[in-house]
């Protein structure tokens, strides 16, 4: 029998795991392929709302759904801490002792912001990219006054279009609760443009000014000073914040690292076109948990998904699994004023701009409700 | 001769060459020399007025194999 293992049920996962299901069908009920995800919780989480969390337009039940629901019947599912991937014995470890054998190995663990990275970040500031604290930034934010807010980013971090997506949405905040007048909104970035996207940093360019929105680029935050209410950068810049909302720099799993399969970040190295892990034939790594130099999205997570799954089931049947991703992202970005745009590229095609419509706006929102459909392998 | 680890960021266009060059410099040690591998012509001058920014080094930098190379060391 073949055993194939996927390590997360998050987006990448949970996709990988539902096309094998359906590619596999006949094999698994012949009893001759067996298809396990293994995920911390019983429940599925879908991060992108917990930026409306934020701005109380979404609370968690509208993010959760029971992983069961969204894994194919035929899959199995562990739900427990996986503690170590034991590669010269083909097993995962699990916390309580348990050990799932695999002959395959599917690692989709996705990846964690690291606030304690960064001296003071934790207490002095506020995040929207863990459920908490989007919960506990959406009454930060019913209890402001009016003030300085900045929204810092750090390297690396998931999802690139948020920390924008969130400033444009605070600006539109602070003017529909009447605080506009008494507020400034500063936005920082690593790198000396606005958005790592070309278009999308030419876009921010002229927005920001017609809003009123500053900014500040080449800004790494290193230190944040709690009880001064400053943040500093390792550029050597300092700046006085009444809300600090910080994207921390993230990492890959602990397990990756405790399983010395990680460089110093944790993150897996990949083959950027077979998305095995280098040096190891019989393991795949997809969404935020490679090394790949392409956005952490789940959009990423969904194209990867597509070629994992395909050579998996093509070298169950006795193929080689040649297929190859191609660098392919897609990102639905929110402009505020209720519209939206969209931006796609991959390894060798760049960005091309689109100019927002409400239509998009309108078209993220329901993909929002479709997300369900994609994690369950339809899409 | 410190260690030197490459970071392929050719063909990204998000996060980057710059980016990736970031969160290489964060997460290894001090003397660690990263070379950035770029298929953008603009790496060859945006990393160099970071890494002046921030304090680092350009050990060297070249174009080779159509694609460009840049190496850094991480300083503090
Ligand atoms: C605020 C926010 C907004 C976002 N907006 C968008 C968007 O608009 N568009 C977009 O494309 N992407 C967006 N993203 C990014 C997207 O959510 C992630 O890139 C995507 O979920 C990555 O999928 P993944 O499968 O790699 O990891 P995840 O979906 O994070 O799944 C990882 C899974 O692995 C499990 N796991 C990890 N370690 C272990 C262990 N040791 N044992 C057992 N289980 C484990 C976790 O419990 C989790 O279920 C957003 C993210 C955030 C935070």
């Amino acid at each position: 029998m073949t055993r194939i293992v996927l390590l997360g049920g998050g987006a990448g996962g949970s996709m990988v795991s539902n096309q094998l299901a359906r590619q596999l069908k006949p094999e698994i009920l012949h009893g001759d392929v067996e298809i396990t995800v293994i995920n911390e919780s019983d429940q599925h989480v879908y991060q992108p709302y917990f930026l409306y969390m934020a701005f109380d337009q979404a609370v968690p039940a509208d993010a959760h759904r029971p992983e069961r629901s969204v894994l194919n019947r035929q899959v199995k599912l562990i739900v427990g801490h996986a503690e170590r991937i034991d590669r010269s014995a083909n097993k995962v470890l699990m916390g309580d002792g348990q050990e799932v054998p695999y002959d395959y190995l599917v690692i989709a663990t996705g990846s964690v912001p690291d606030p304690d990275s960064i001296p003071g970040l934790s207490e002095g500031g506020q995040t929207f990219y863990t459920e908490a604290g989007a919960l506990k930034l959406r009454d930060a934010l019913r209890d402001f006054q009016g003030g300085r807010i900045v929204v810092t980013v750090g390297v690396p971090h998931k999802c690139p279009v948020a920390p924008l997506e969130f400033t444009l949405m605070v600006h539109d905040w602070l003017k529909a609760h009447d605080l506009g007048d008494k507020s400034e909104v500063v936005y920082t970035y690593p790198i000396g443009r606005l958005h790592s996207l070309e278009p999308v940093a030419e876009w921010a360019n002229q927005v920001f000014p017609q809003r009123g929105i500053q900014s500040q680029t080449f800004f790494n935050v290193e230190t944040v000073d709690p009880h001064q209410k400053t943040l500093t950068s390792l550029e050597g810049e300092t700046l006085a914040y009444d809300l600090l909302v910080a994207i921390p720099p993230h990492k890959g799993q602990d397990l990756i690292g405790r399983s010395e399969l990680g460089d110093a970040g944790n993150w897996v190295p990949t083959d950027r076109h077979t998305l095995q892990m280098q040096g190891a034939d019989n393991i795949y790594v997809l969404g935020d948990a490679t090394n790949l130099p392409i956005s952490k999205a789940g959009s990423t997570a969904h194209f990867e998904a597509d070629v994992v799954a395909a050579n998996i089931s093509n070298r169950v049947h006795g193929g080689n699994g040649s297929l190859r991703y191609d660098g392919k992202v897609f990102c639905f970005i929110e402009t505020g004023n209720d519209q939206a745009t969209y931006i796609k590229f991959d390894y060798q095609h760049p960005p091309q701009p689109q100019a927002p419509s409400e239509l998009i706006h309108l078209y993220k929102l329901a993909f929002n409700k479709m997300y369900w459909l994609s994690a369950a392998g339809i899409l | 001769m410190p260690e030197i680890k490459v970071v392929d960021a050719r063909g990204s266009f998000c996060p980057g060459p710059l980016m990736e060059l970031i969160k290489g410099i964060r997460q290894e040690s001090v003397g660690t020399i990263l070379e950035v591998w770029s298929s953008d012509r603009g790496s060859a001058k945006d990393i160099p007025e970071w890494v002046l920014k921030a304090g680092h080094a350009v050990v060297e930098n070249r174009e080779d194999e159509g694609f460009f190379k840049i190496q850094v060391q991480k300083m503090r």
